[in-house]
């Protein structure tokens, strides 16, 4: 048996957890919510993260519009995700919601503005 | 001389809230003044998510927080004037403000909503000696320059300062290339959220130095290097700890200090511990009429909690346009003790709540398994247990309205109880760690 | 080639330059600096003092009282704020109400108008915020402040309108006198004049050693401040200085002509002539030293801290002479304090110093004494600001938030002669980020206004020195 300590990092709160260890299964303890418990298994399992960032917009208000994954991609893809980003040049006006790119890394996961300009 | 019912100074989270809350509330011919190009405030550089998990239960980034709410702004047809400052405000609710396009403008206003947010604290309100070159920045500032105009500020960052904003920053610049050496945080607990040391400190593997400050500023033109060193107890540099880290920029974290220089002017009293407004459940200060809510009143963590407290301010607002809010009945007055450094409202008048009362508050130091306890007119009325509290999470307490039913100038305590002891290493032990 | 080189556009060299533009002359002002005053002028106690200091028989004690008389005519002239509030020197004992009796007496002799020895209860009554245990003090009603830097900037401006050109980040790097003219060298290349003023400050020094024999030496001694918040600035309504003790000169407490509230400096002599740093401990000691004064000050409004060379001469008195080795050469240095408060006699005297040189001088007869007046939205009625607003769109746009500056007087600082081309530039000729906020809000929007009207690229536009860079490179450009 192991046990780990962990602070939930899903919403504000900041969940103290302790997750045990026991043959491959994980039991959560201090999450308040049922997010908190997946937190828990994955955070050791396969960590995943949201990355929020910006493109290149013209046309605009400002010169940059900002962006975020609309799920938790991996998170050693992290710095991929963000090389990525670098190349997109947008145009005024989009809606907050649109599609940058699609299906990053075959997860599923969809990079969208976070306002519209 | 303009007319409106609802003036709202400041077109953040806060007031917009207020805005819509007033409108919801029946009160038309409202209007929301902006310093800034655009509504949103502070929200709009805020990139990261994190926000509305209590107001729309998801996890929205700031610019997409503020969208709903301007959103619903325009759909209810509320006038707002963007680039607008206003000048004076007084006893009377008036208030001059200009922009480009009105010019010069005398506002008469029948309610007031002062929502003016909050700004950083700056190196040299904390004294920072050393040099005084190019590249130090509070980390709003770099936000805006990073995340709005689209310039990097530097490629080798120290933080002063662990505030929610500091350590955002420090996953930001490391995501767009910069290298981030470390944070260093006078007390020996930080201010920020946990999660926040969790995903943007320790994800990147940038070090938390606890109890330790700047003693030096070094390069003449631009930053070229940053002193920090460990502090004793009374937060002095101890000698022989100094550590230089090459770098050329130093971004501060320092703190949040409520934007009241316009609320002083009118005469708006003060709470010292806060910096901002005395305010009672209606979020109503000393000036009749004039509300205040959001991070003009007391720094909030969560913008969430901005949004309530401003829905409180402008509902009253309306509630004080139609001659609903009552001002008779008894007064009641809060105040924290024992661990509890301020509560907000300070005053408390029974006859204006519903149902429940919610307190806000935060503790002065980072402690563990304490009871946070509620006491009105001597008499317990609630005992919480709390495995943690810290002084960067604001607390929040309801009380039952029957509860309040006591004599005039009765006092509402809220303070911790049992095992209250500080525990630094305690806060950010992790697993190996 | 010019008539006349001045080096150093400091408040001596500015005040200089134009008092030449009077004359006929092909006048230049350089100075290696991206801005006028940049140097001792920019960070001192920013006192006109009255002239009971100064021994008498010294250029110190014969042209501070002088340059005092003169500043409400030229501050007139140049829309330059000037407040001539008053100065005290406190006693807490015996010992330095001797010293304060020393000062009057001094004071007689140096011909200071209207001062007066106050007792305990008249200083109580004129500052009831300073210490209890003082005693007495010295009176001298003819004290002023004012900005240093908004007076050089504004005589370098009118000097530039009359005719005189300015040349900024042109660093004087050697110096050769020829028959009847003087080459100098620079970073951007070589100018020739007829004759020089020297008043290059911490640096006079090794200018004059360019062309003659080391007469003096400028050792720069460094002061350090704290500036407060304008919530504190009223705590006292005189320059209070702290008499003299066998343990020093003591710090003073003053409110600045904004409204701000200074205490500071000590004295540090230094090798470096570009230490500008603060330390804490130095800080601690001003700090500590003041609440003789009075212990109301809160140090929790702290806006900033920061220090300032002086240019301590080897000689003990301004240096204002021809030198020996060069003739036309005028020297114009070791003006520490009250260089500030000297500093329009020290003109007239070096002038008087050129015209025995050059006797056939011609008025220049399109000299214009005043400068065209400085727009300060706040300070005027609310007729006006409606006004100027539909004039220039430009006045209602509020850039500064702490002290409500407007783009339209951003936008003028920048484009007048010797205007502001730093961040740092405007920041001294209108203030913004000199609040509290210390340019968080305001720094990126006077960056675009800077890149705008200089049509510079926002990367390019720096705070201070030209290697003072803000921004390093585009987001997004990998």
């Amino acid at each position: 048996m192991k046990k780990h300590e962990l602070v939930c990092i899903v919403c504000p709160m900041g969940c103290r957890l302790d997750v045990i260890e026991e043959k491959e299964k994980y039991t959560v303890l201090g999450n308040k919510c049922p997010r908190g418990k997946d937190y828990g298994v994955k955070e050791l399992t396969n960590p995943t993260r949201v990355v929020t960032s910006t493109v290149k917009i013209e046309g605009g208000l400002l010169n940059r519009i900002p962006v975020k994954t609309n799920g938790d991609i991996p998170k050693d893809k992290v710095f991929e995700c963000m090389k990525l980003l670098d190349k997109i040049q947008l145009k005024a006006p989009v809606k907050a919601g649109d599609i940058v790119l699609k299906n990053i890394f075959n997860t599923g996961i969809d990079v969208v503005t976070s306002r519209s300009m | 001389m303009l007319n409106y019912n609802v003036v709202v100074i400041g077109g953040g989270p806060a007031g917009l809230a207020a805005a819509i809350e007033a409108k919801k509330n029946g009160v038309d011919n409202i209007l929301v003044i902006e310093r800034d190009r655009e509504l949103g405030g502070i929200l709009q550089q805020c990139i990261h998510n994190g926000f509305g998990l209590h107001e729309f239960k998801e996890e929205l980034t700031g610019p997409e927080y503020a969208e709903r709410f301007i959103v619903e702004l325009r759909n209810m047809g509320i006038e707002y004037k963007l680039d607008t400052m206003v000048l004076d405000m007084n006893q009377n609710k008036t208030i001059s403000a200009i922009n480009s396009t009105d010019g010069f403008m005398n506002i008469q206003a029948k309610a007031i909503v002062l929502a003016m947010g909050c700004r950083e604290r700056t190196r040299g309100a904390i004294s920072i000696p050393g040099a005084r070159p190019a590249g130090v920045f509070t980390a709003g500032t770099a936000q805006r320059f990073v995340n709005m105009e689209g310039y990097m500020v530097g490629k080798k960052v120290v933080i002063l300062g662990s505030g929610d904003i500091g350590l955002i920053m420090a996953r930001r610049m490391t995501l767009e290339g910069a290298q981030v050496q470390a944070v260093a945080e006078l007390m020996p607990f930080s201010g920020g959220l946990t999660r926040n040391i969790v995903q943007c400190l320790d994800d990147y593997g940038i070090p938390l130095l606890l109890s330790h400050t700047i003693t030096e500023i070094k390069g003449r033109d631009r930053v070229e290097g940053i002193v920090i060193a460990q502090v004793d107890e009374k937060f002095k540099p101890i000698p022989g700890t100094e550590k230089e880290f090459e770098c050329d920029t130093l971004l501060l974290s320092v703190g949040l200090i409520p934007e009241n220089e316009l609320s002083v002017q009118a005469g708006v009293d003060m709470d010292r511990i806060t910096s901002g407004p005395i305010v009672n459940e209606a979020m109503e200060t000393n000036i009749e009429g004039v509300f205040a809510c959001g991070n003009v009143v007391h720094v909030h963590d969560l913008v969430d909690f901005v949004t309530a407290e401003s829905r409180r301010a402008g509902a009253s607002a309306a509630k004080y346009v139609n001659n609903e809010l009552k001002k008779e009945g008894t007064t009641l007055k809060t105040e924290g003790k024992n661990g509890v450094r301020y509560i907000v409202p300070q005053v408390v008048r029974p006859e204006n709540i519903d149902k429940t009362l919610d307190l806000f508050m935060r503790v002065d130091n980072v402690y563990h398994n304490v009871e946070m306890v509620v006491k009105i007119d001597g008499k317990e009325v609630k005992r919480m247990k709390k495995r943690h509290v810290a002084p960067g999470e604001m607390e929040s307490v309801k009380i039952k309205k029957e509860d309040l039913s006591c004599a005039d100038g009765s006092k509402i305590e809220v303070y911790l109880e049992k095992e209250a002891c500080l525990k630094k290493e305690v806060y950010l032990e992790k697993e190996g760690a | 080639m010019y008539d006349v080189a001045v080096i150093g556009a400091g408040i001596a060299g500015t005040f200089i330059a134009r008092e030449l533009t009077k004359y006929d002359l092909k006048i230049v002002l350089i100075d290696k600096d991206t801005d006028i005053s940049n140097g001792t002028t920019k960070a001192n106690s920013a006192i006109v003092h009255a002239g009971y200091d100064a021994k008498d028989g010294t250029l110190k004690g014969l042209l501070n009282a002088k340059g005092n008389a003169m500043y409400d005519k030229v501050c007139t002239e140049l829309d330059v704020p000037f407040k001539r509030i008053g100065s005290f020197v406190i006693a807490t004992n015996e010992e330095e109400m001797e010293s304060v009796r020393d000062l009057y007496e001094r004071g007689i002799k140096n011909n200071i108008p209207n001062m007066k020895i106050l007792t305990e209860e008249e200083v109580k009554e004129m500052e009831p915020n300073l210490s209890k245990d003082i005693i007495g003090a010295l009176y001298a009603p003819t004290a002023g402040i004012v900005s240093p830097w908004e007076l050089s900037v504004a005589l370098a401006e009118n000097a530039g309108d009359n005719g005189c050109e300015i040349r900024l980040e042109t660093e004087v790097t050697d110096m050769k006198k020829e028959d009847d003219k003087f080459v100098i060298d620079t970073n951007h290349g070589e100018i020739e004049a007829k004759y020089i003023f020297n008043c290059a400050g911490v640096y006079a020094d090794k200018i004059n050693e360019m062309v003659g024999e080391k007469t003096f030496e400028i050792v720069p001694t460094r002061g350090q401040y704290n500036i407060l918040d304008k919530s504190v600035g009223s705590l006292v309504n005189h320059v209070i200085f702290q008499a003299p003790t066998k343990s020093g000169k003591g710090v003073l407490v003053a409110p600045t002509v904004h409204g701000n509230l200074l205490v500071g400096p000590d004295a540090e002599g230094l090798d470096d002539r570009e230490a500008l740093e603060t330390t804490s401990e130095r800080i601690g000691f001003i700090r500590e030293k003041s609440r003789k004064t009075t212990d109301k000050i809160d140090f929790r409004k702290t806006i900033t801290s920061f220090s300032g060379l002086r240019a301590k001469p080897s000689t003990g008195d301004f240096i204002i002479e021809e030198s020996k080795d060069a003739s036309g050469f005028i020297n114009v240095a070791g003006i520490e304090s009250p260089g500030l408060s000297a500093a329009p006699a020290i003109a007239e005297y070096a002038i008087d110093i050129f015209r025995n040189i050059n006797t056939d001088l011609k008025d220049n007869e399109n000299f214009n004494p005043t400068r065209k007046p400085v727009i300060r939205f706040m300070e005027l009625s609310d007729e006006e600001k409606a006004e100027i607003i539909k004039k220039d769109s430009r006045y209602g746009t509020i850039i500064c938030r702490c002290e409500n500056i407007t783009e339209g007087e951003i936008v003028d600082c920048i484009n007048r002669n010797a205007g502001g081309k730093t961040v740092d530039a405007i920041k001294r000729r209108v203030r913004p980020g000199m609040g509290r906020c210390q340019g968080g809000f305001c720094g990126p929007r006077v960056m675009e206004i800077l890149a705008r009207e200089l049509k510079e690229d926002i990367k390019n536009i720096v705070k201070d020195s030209r290697k003072s860079y803000i921004l390093t490179e585009e987001t997004k450009q990998a």
